[in-house]
């Protein structure tokens, strides 16, 4: 009950930060220092398109009621037109979002399954050499910007090797498109085709190891920092007393509750993984947001950049929830009192 | 008589400075990082005199000298249009500390102040700053860099101005939770029985207890702020050619991947040898200061 | 007392750290006969828990070290025999209560969760085999042995939803799972108020006498020791300064640091009244 509760309010302030984060943004959108309508149609454009590109877009009228007419649309879930495909921006950031979510979420995926047990092995050694050597792996993995890592496995899967495939999503031509769910890999064990499965896990693989290295780095130093904390409590000393192996111990009863920093740590820093995820899909011509988002921007595509901006804050917001509630989880404390400390 | 007082009372301070000293130099990664940030910086000061080609920051020309490989003249070869890669590497890293310096600069103050004060006042003020600090956290630090070089025009200033618009977040975050601990304690509740003002209270008792955690937080910023601008520059977004930035020419070396590998390469390596230097240094201080739940 | 449960003879350990190795058992011998009721008392720093921890081979070595002396149990020396051969008596034939209620119980698990793991991994190393629902059965016979009124709910629940006095009496049965000869008690029921904790005292001297355990109390409170013990040994600075059956020890101590302790015992029903505060010499 009280675990409900307390995802019920972490709810109503994920909504409350999304009205910020529309304000942040529409400030910034009305910032411009110069005529959007202007600077989308180019100087080319006569005095009557100007104005009435402006009466399309609102712009005429007072900035509250635009803030206003924004935030209507924004609770439809519409955020307008793109001036640059001329399609609702839904559309266009729909057909692009999926590939993102699946670059997005084997990122999680590899980061949390390597991560972790690289900060395990580390506590477990501390100060030995599987620890120094966990250290040295997750600091070059924290300090790589990602576009290099990017670059570098190109140049050695692609160029190199010539073992995977440097760019894209898919094989050209490919006959088969993620219908269901937008997912390449899930789409294509619904519709039972293992070829596309395994093509789609092949482009995959490089771009989600370039974006996952900076995560699973952290995720290393902090499952270790946070194991080592536990390592020292009674109720270690306890079971250990009572001849509970140390696999067990260690693997059971250190891990599960040392799970709960570096899960707040994914959910803090995954602004910062969005961010990673537009260079690194730019590098692998993923076809996903970051596309779109960076040719719009450089377009002055306003209605399409909020659009991009407050999707990312929306799945920023949304991956915190769900992090909110692994949270609790793995740590019944949390379950039964309701809150996080 | 009052030189041999200041004498004794610097002595403590001095074998204590020392001490911290001893147990840092004896920490190998922490001086890996002194050493190469303190290389890093160096060399960005010294860049005019101590590259082979200065001339080639500029917009130079030389198509006889293009794509040469690392050579005993070009240490790491040459670009596209023939410039000495190393040179401009090393007038990268100017850029590069410049903008950490700048952010940081700002966003420090910043986050420091409104986390000192949202932890101490609590009320309002704690919700107010502390709400704002999770907006600005959702937002993604390169996108927003994006977003803002868009409105603005994509130039080095908007894109630190950008950057150290959500940077101080993070801050605000540390010293916040900091503060929160130490509102209790009893030499804060003692400031408070005598009558000290809120100032004094916030500036002199809190914040120098808050001192190595912004030590640690910084140098390790340093190196990320220094990422998240290579980010920026290799997406068009940041420093504009012909100045020689890091990110730039990993993205215009990338173009003649792989044959010409060195034009991207080395210059990456350079941005990952700055930001490790920061990071290692910036993991020596946390060991030395103790303060484990920094990052 | 050479035919003893537990006999420690002649220990001494030293702890080993940035390079300066530091003794603190000289030379420690106790014995606990079966089904006798053994204190060990002194304050902190004097050694007990390092003893209680040798005993249980809890210590960590390195840093810890044991320089001299055998830990006999019912005639074999724990410290030489093969650590499977231990393994097989720590945490089941001799087991123990833990000191703390509130940090000896892991969060996040529950209660039928941890007492179940310990007993499979008791069975597996005695080479018993016990099913799921034994095991569970087990746990909440136990349970209802220390007196927990509804043990099927207690074993649902995580610690954080238990009293003090209930989280304590889930460490007593969690120590009682596999039918224990020897129980070394660590201070029980310290960090519980006093009716609490004195319900815990009476409840664990019951139950050793009830199932002719031998107890080994150890505890800084010589109040405890009256109540629960007939043989005492003093332990200061990491010796055994005094022993003596309690009787005799309360009614004569021999040593001035002995007399310091039982002065500085408070008591509600004042044969004595408080005006005896000299510091310890």
């Amino acid at each position: 009950m009280e675990f409900l509760r307390f995802l019920l309010r972490r709810v109503l302030w994920s909504l409350l930060v999304l009205v910020g984060l529309s304000m942040v943004i529409f400030i910034i959108a009305r910032a411009v220092p110069g005529d959007p309508a202007r600077m989308a149609l180019g100087p080319t454009a006569t005095q009557e398109q100007v104005a009435d590109l402006q009466k399309k877009l609102g712009l005429d009228r007072p900035i509250v009621q635009q803030y206003g007419l924004f935030i209507a649309g924004l609770a439809h879930g519409d955020l307008g037109r793109s001036l640059l495909t001329e399609r609702p921006v839904n559309d266009d950031i729909r057909d692009t979002f999926a590939a993102t979510l699946e670059l997005v979420l084997a990122t999680i995926f590899i980061a949390v399954v390597l991560g972790v047990p690289l900060g395990v092995v580390a506590a477990y050694w501390k100060d030995r050499w599987p620890d120094n050597v966990v250290r040295i792996v997750a600091i070059f993995s924290a300090v790589t910007p990602s576009f290099f890592l990017a670059l570098l496995l190109q140049i050695l899967a692609g160029y190199v090797l010539h073992i995977l495939p440097t760019t894209g999503r898919l094989p050209p031509n490919f006959d088969f498109a993620p219908t269901h769910t937008g997912l390449v890999l899930i789409d294509s064990l619904i519709a039972l085709r293992p070829d596309a499965f395994l093509e789609g896990l092949r482009y995959l693989l490089l771009p989600a190891i370039a974006l996952a290295a900076a995560t699973m780095g952290q995720m290393a130093r902090i499952t270790r920092s946070s194991m080592i904390d536990v390592s020292s409590q009674d109720y270690i000393e306890a079971s250990r007393a009572f001849g509970v192996p140390e696999w067990v111990r260690v693997c059971k009863y250190m891990l599960r509750p040392s799970f709960v920093p570096p899960l707040t740590i994914l959910g803090l820093e995954f602004a910062s993984l969005i961010g990673n995820a537009f260079v690194v899909e730019l590098v692998f011509a993923w076809p996903g947001m970051a596309a779109y988002g960076i040719r719009t921007i450089l377009q002055k595509d306003l209605n399409a950049v909020m659009g991009v901006v407050m999707v990312s804050g929306v799945f920023f917001v949304l991956v915190n929830l769900v992090i909110d509630l692994l949270v609790g989880l793995v740590d019944p404390r949390v379950r039964i009192r309701g809150s996080r400390q | 008589m009052s030189d041999e007082l200041t004498l004794a009372e610097d002595a403590p301070r001095l074998s204590s400075a020392y001490q911290s000293w001893y147990r840092f130099s004896r920490n190998p990664t922490a001086m890996i990082g002194l050493v190469i940030v303190a290389v890093c910086v160096l060399a960005a000061i010294l860049a005019p005199w101590i590259t082979p080609h200065p001339d080639h920051v500029g917009a130079v020309v030389n198509f006889r000298a293009r794509h040469l490989p690392p050579s005993a003249d070009y240490w790491f070869g040459t670009d596209n249009v023939g410039r000495d890669i190393f040179t401009r590497v090393i007038f990268g890293f100017r850029i590069s500390l410049m903008l950490a310096v700048v952010v940081l600069g700002t966003a420090i103050p910043i986050g420091t102040i409104l986390g000192l004060m949202a932890g101490y006042f609590g009320g309002w003020v704690e919700i107010v700053f502390m709400r704002f600090t999770d907006i600005a956290l959702a937002i993604p630090p390169l996108v927003m860099a994006l977003a803002v070089a868009a409105v603005l025009s994509p130039d080095l200033v908007n894109s630190m101005l950008a950057i150290a618009a959500l940077w101080w977040t993070w801050h605000t975050r540390l010293i916040y939770s900091i503060t929160r601990q130490l509102r209790t304690r009893e030499f804060v509740e003692a400031a408070e029985t005598l009558g000290a003002s809120k100032f004094h209270i916030l500036f002199r008792e809190i914040l120098p207890n808050c001192v190595s955690a912004i030590a640690v937080k910084t140098s390790l910023d340093c190196g990320f702020v220094i990422l998240v601008g290579a980010s920026l520059s290799f997406l068009g977004l940041g420093i504009q050619p012909p100045t020689p930035d890091l990110g730039t020419m990993v993205a215009s070396g990338s173009a003649f991947l792989p044959d010409y590998w060195w034009e991207s390469v080395l210059p990456g390596c350079a941005i990952l040898f700055v930001a490790l230097g920061f990071n290692l240094l910036g993991d020596g201080l946390r060991d030395l200061y103790d303060v484990e739940n920094v990052r | 007392m050479t035919d003893a449960l537990l006999s420690v003879r002649n220990l001494s350990v030293a702890f080993t750290t940035y390079g300066r190795t530091q003794p603190v058992l000289h030379g420690v011998s106790l014995d606990v006969p079966a089904r006798s009721h053994v204190a060990l008392v002194g304050e902190s720093g004097s050694g007990k828990t390092v003893t209680m921890k040798s005993i249980m081979g809890l210590l960590h070595m390195p840093p810890a070290s044991i320089s001299s002396g055998a830990i006999l149990y019912d005639g074999r020396d724990l410290l030489t025999m093969p650590r499977r051969e231990r393994l097989k008596l720590t945490g089941t034939d001799m087991s123990m209560v833990f000191q703390d209620p509130m940090s000896s119980l892991n969060p996040v698990f529950t209660i039928a969760d941890q007492m179940s793991t310990i007993l499979k991994y008791a069975d597996k190393r005695l080479g018993r085999s016990r099913s799921r629902r034994q095991r569970m059965d087990r746990v909440l016979e136990v349970l209802g042995q220390v007196r927990m009124r509804e043990p099927e709910r207690v074993a649902r629940s995580y610690p954080i939803m238990l009293s003090g006095g209930m989280r304590q009496r889930v460490l007593i049965a969690m120590a009682l799972l596999s039918e224990p000869r020897l129980l070394i008690a660590d201070e029980p029921g310290t960090a519980l108020d006093v009716t609490t904790q004195a319900q815990i005292l009476k409840l664990l001297k019951d139950l050793v006498e009830e199932r002719g355990l031998a107890l080994l109390m150890i505890t800084h409170n010589l109040g405890v020791v009256r109540e629960t013990s007939d043989y005492v040994y003093v332990m200061h600075k990491g010796k055994v300064v005094e022993e003596a059956p309690t009787a005799e020890l309360f009614a004569a101590p021999k040593v001035a640091y002995t007399r310091a302790l039982i002065d500085a015992v408070p008591r509600l029903t004042g044969a004595r009244p408080t005006q005896r505060m000299e510091a310890a010499p």
